[in-house]
């Protein structure tokens, strides 16, 4: 399989053309939500902004885990590092988020044992070799990442490692999903859906998005030939006046996902109310240890994380909507830069700020 | 002592343990004149005619031994390369170790002979040196610091004020292999074929000095990769920097370790490669001259300068990707 | 939020297995995908096996894209 085709240059000016065409049948301007940190990032790696027609605006939603981990999280997992036997196992994606107060990078600098990680399961490695420490990994993502988790809590109960523990903060799609769609002031004609998480869910897990809010969806791979596929699948459906969820991903996503990883997930992960950066409280949106493996939250080790500071007169939640852009943002650009990130569209590095960012400072020919 | 031994503190104490150590491990290995006299300072002969060049580097690569290298071969090339790149003809070293007590004596076996090899490469020599040794947990093992002495012949003028809009950019060879061989190293990640490309890289640069062509400047792209080395260029230059991605050469086994991790080859060290801004009517010829040595078989022209500021990629899909400078290290991500 | 890699499972021995791409192996865990063979393409995530590709799925794909291309060049 050498797979290129996908990266074909001609094959995404075709695609390209046939979505100018379709927007121009459209007659105005549409806007789709991709909701995936890694088709923000895989479409920014590309350049393909650039190649949409001016009746296409593409806007990146809340799937970046970097991007929508509150605040009181990361103060809550500073403070568990601080402790002399922690050990802090993260995925690199958490190490610049700012906190309240410092951030996982500058703890490091301060003597907190932060170790960056691939998989859960090199944090139960650590685990197993520091037996006198306590293992507490971020446990962070959304339904791609958690069975992994899951999986390596399995691994931990089988073999009685009994210092590995977890600080819960993976979401779930779903709720948010449906709260953009709930919400007036969201106006998206069209969803770039997850494809790994998709994976994991399946394509019929996306119904609801279709039966019962009508908005056109196709769940799409990180190619640029995939990407710009689903775009024309979906301005094609909002031309036709149609909503279904089209699964364009079918060598991956299957129609009823993963079973064995769904299942691991619901033995030892149960929802919970959660907060999102900038979206505020979701019901039902984030997970917590089920009562077997309870013990293992290190949210019951008692650590003060101190008052969470929300940052002021950030508006990324308006962003994560799709509602206004970086530049209607007061900090944006000022108190709020790559450098200095404040809210969670600077943080991540394809957050919809920071790609702004960036690429406003190439068009004026910015500094260096 | 020698044979799975460890370094003590005592070895760093200028006692009769530092001079063993100076005398068995040190002196036979990098053997030259200049240090047998084991004198304080190293008096060298008459510089030849130029201008001298100088240059100091510190080492910290984690593992100390890798694919493709070691600490000490690592060192002594990055040292030769940055005299070379600013056009100086690279003549004498100095290697400085920091040792962690409790190190074993056969990682500083390989170290010194993987410094010694280098030299012998470049055709260097390294003619002053110190260790000190600090208590266990106070450094990693070992850290090198050297210094280069060269001097850049008469006429000879390597400067990034120099670029003009119209220049090509030219690479050597792939690029991040270094980076992504260690990166991949810590993250269990193995390849046959994965190494670095650590290597001297005068004997290639001087055939080119050599040649006549209208060489503007160079650099080599260590630390933060060929895009952070074109920011820097970019900014000094005061001039854009267009890269083709289809140009750029990427070896497999790099863009695998960078897929996986989610980090930019783009942004990772090489080692052993050297990028070259060159008058374009000369771009053609400098790649031809080039991919005759053995050091530059994959030499590539990458891109052009041109009017502006900042770097950025035209992709492979004729989208545009600006390659901004990192705001920390490009970290391995899920995201 | 999911960079999975397509890769080549090359050996397993039980849970565990070694998967490759373009010379570069490594390690993973067939925990949620016990039932894959040696040969399969699957998608690594975090350490993982979250999936396998079809490979008749994927040529179907490929094939789209040259009739896509192909349309385009007759307009």
């Amino acid at each position: 399989m050498s797979g290129e085709p996908f990266f074909d240059r001609a094959v995404v000016d075709a695609l390209a053309a046939r979505l100018a065409r379709v927007s121009d049948d459209v007659g105005r301007q549409v806007t789709v939500m991709e909701v995936c940190g890694t088709h923000t990032h895989a479409i920014a790696a590309a350049g393909l902004r650039g190649l949409l027609p001016p009746g296409v605006r593409l806007i990146s939603g809340p799937g970046c885990p970097v991007c929508v981990t509150p605040v009181d999280y990361l103060d809550r997992a500073i403070a568990l590092g601080r402790r002399s036997e922690v050990i802090l196992c993260t995925f690199g994606d958490l190490v610049r988020v700012p906190a309240s107060r410092s951030s996982l990078e500058h703890e490091r600098a301060h003597e907190t044992d932060v170790r960056i990680v691939c998989s859960p399961r090199d944090a139960l490695a650590i685990a197993r070799e520091n037996e006198d420490r306590t293992v507490v990994f971020l446990a962070v993502g959304f339904e791609t990442t958690i069975p992994g988790i899951a999986a390596a809590i399995a691994e931990a109960e089988a073999d009685g490692v009994s210092n590995f523990l977890v600080l819960p903060g993976g979401k779930l799609i779903e709720p948010p999903l449906r709260a953009l769609m709930e919400d007036d002031e969201v106006g998206v004609d069209g969803f770039l859906l997850p494809g790994h998480v998709s994976v994991i869910l399946g394509a019929d897990f996306y119904r609801f998005v279709s039966d019962e809010f009508e908005v056109p969806a196709a769940i799409a791979g990180f190619t640029p030939a995939d990407v710009m596929r689903a775009l024309v699948a979906i301005v094609g459906q909002i031309r036709d006046g149609c909503a279904r969820v089209q699964n364009l991903y079918a060598r991956a996503v299957r129609p009823e996902g993963n079973l064995t990883a769904k299942a691991l997930m619901a033995r030892y992960f149960e929802p919970r109310d959660d907060r999102w950066r900038g979206l505020g409280t979701i019901p039902a949106s984030g997970v917590a240890l089920s009562p077997a493996v309870a013990w293992r939250d290190a949210s019951w080790i008692p650590v003060d994380p101190g008052v969470p500071i929300e940052p002021h007169g950030c508006r990324c939640g308006e962003i994560l909507k799709g509602v206004i852009e970086p530049r209607d943002c007061p900090l944006f650009a000022h108190a709020c830069s790559p450098e200095h990130p404040v809210g969670a569209c600077m943080v991540s590095s394809e957050g919809t700020c920071a790609a702004w960012y960036r690429h406003a400072r190439m068009a004026v020919g910015g500094r260096a | 002592m020698r044979r799975n031994g460890r370094i003590l503190l005592g070895h760093g104490a200028g006692g009769r343990l530092t001079s063993e150590l100076v005398r068995e491990a040190f002196v036979p290995a990098f053997d030259n004149r200049f240090l047998h006299t084991l004198s304080d300072s190293a008096v060298l002969d008459t510089l030849p005619a130029g201008r001298p060049a100088l240059t100091t580097d510190g080492f910290v690569v984690d593992p100390p031994v890798f694919p493709g290298g070691d600490l000490g071969y690592l060192s002594v090339c990055g040292t030769v390369n940055d005299l070379s790149v600013a056009g100086a003809r690279p003549l004498w070293l100095t290697f400085s170790l920091i040792l962690e007590e409790g190190l074993e004596t056969e990682l500083l076996d390989t170290i010194v002979a993987g410094a010694a090899r280098a030299a012998r490469e470049a055709g260097i020599a390294i003619v002053a040196g110190d260790t000190k040794v600090v208590p266990r947990g106070k450094a990693d093992r070992a850290f090198v610091v050297t210094s280069g002495l060269g001097v850049v012949p008469a006429q000879r003028e390597l400067d990034d004020t120099r670029i003009r809009p119209g220049d090509r950019v030219i690479v050597t060879g792939p690029v991040g292999d270094h980076g992504a061989t260690v990166l991949g190293e810590r993250h269990g990640l193995q390849g046959d074929e994965l190494r670095s490309d650590c290597r001297p890289l005068n004997a290639l640069l001087e055939s080119v000095w050599s040649s006549g062509l209208r060489v503007r400047a160079a650099h080599d792209p260590t630390r933060g990769g060929l895009a952070t080395t074109c920011n820097e260029t970019a900014a000094r230059a005061r001039a854009r920097i267009v890269l083709d991605e289809c140009s750029v050469p990427i070896r497999q086994e790099t863009s695998a370790v960078c897929d996986l991790l989610g980090v930019d080859p783009l942004y990772l060290a090489c080692e052993g490669r050297a990028v070259l801004f060159v008058d374009p009517a000369d771009a053609d010829d400098l790649v031809a001259a080039l991919r005759r040595h053995p050091d530059g078989r994959e030499s590539a022209d990458i891109g052009w300068v041109a009017e502006g500021a900042g770097v950025v990629m035209q992709t492979r899909v004729g989208g545009e990707m600006p390659l901004d400078l990192l705001s920390g290290m490009d970290l391995p991500r899920i995201c | 939020m999911c960079l999975a890699i397509p890769m080549r499972l090359v050996e397993r021995t039980k849970l565990l297995g070694t998967a490759e791409i373009r010379g570069v192996r490594r390690s993973i865990s067939l925990m949620l995908c016990p039932e894959v063979e040696v040969g399969d393409y699957v998608l690594v995530h975090t350490g993982y096996a979250i999936g396998t590709i079809d490979e008749q799925e994927a040529e179907k794909t490929m094939s789209l894209f040259d009739d896509v291309l192909a349309a385009e060049n007759e307009r």
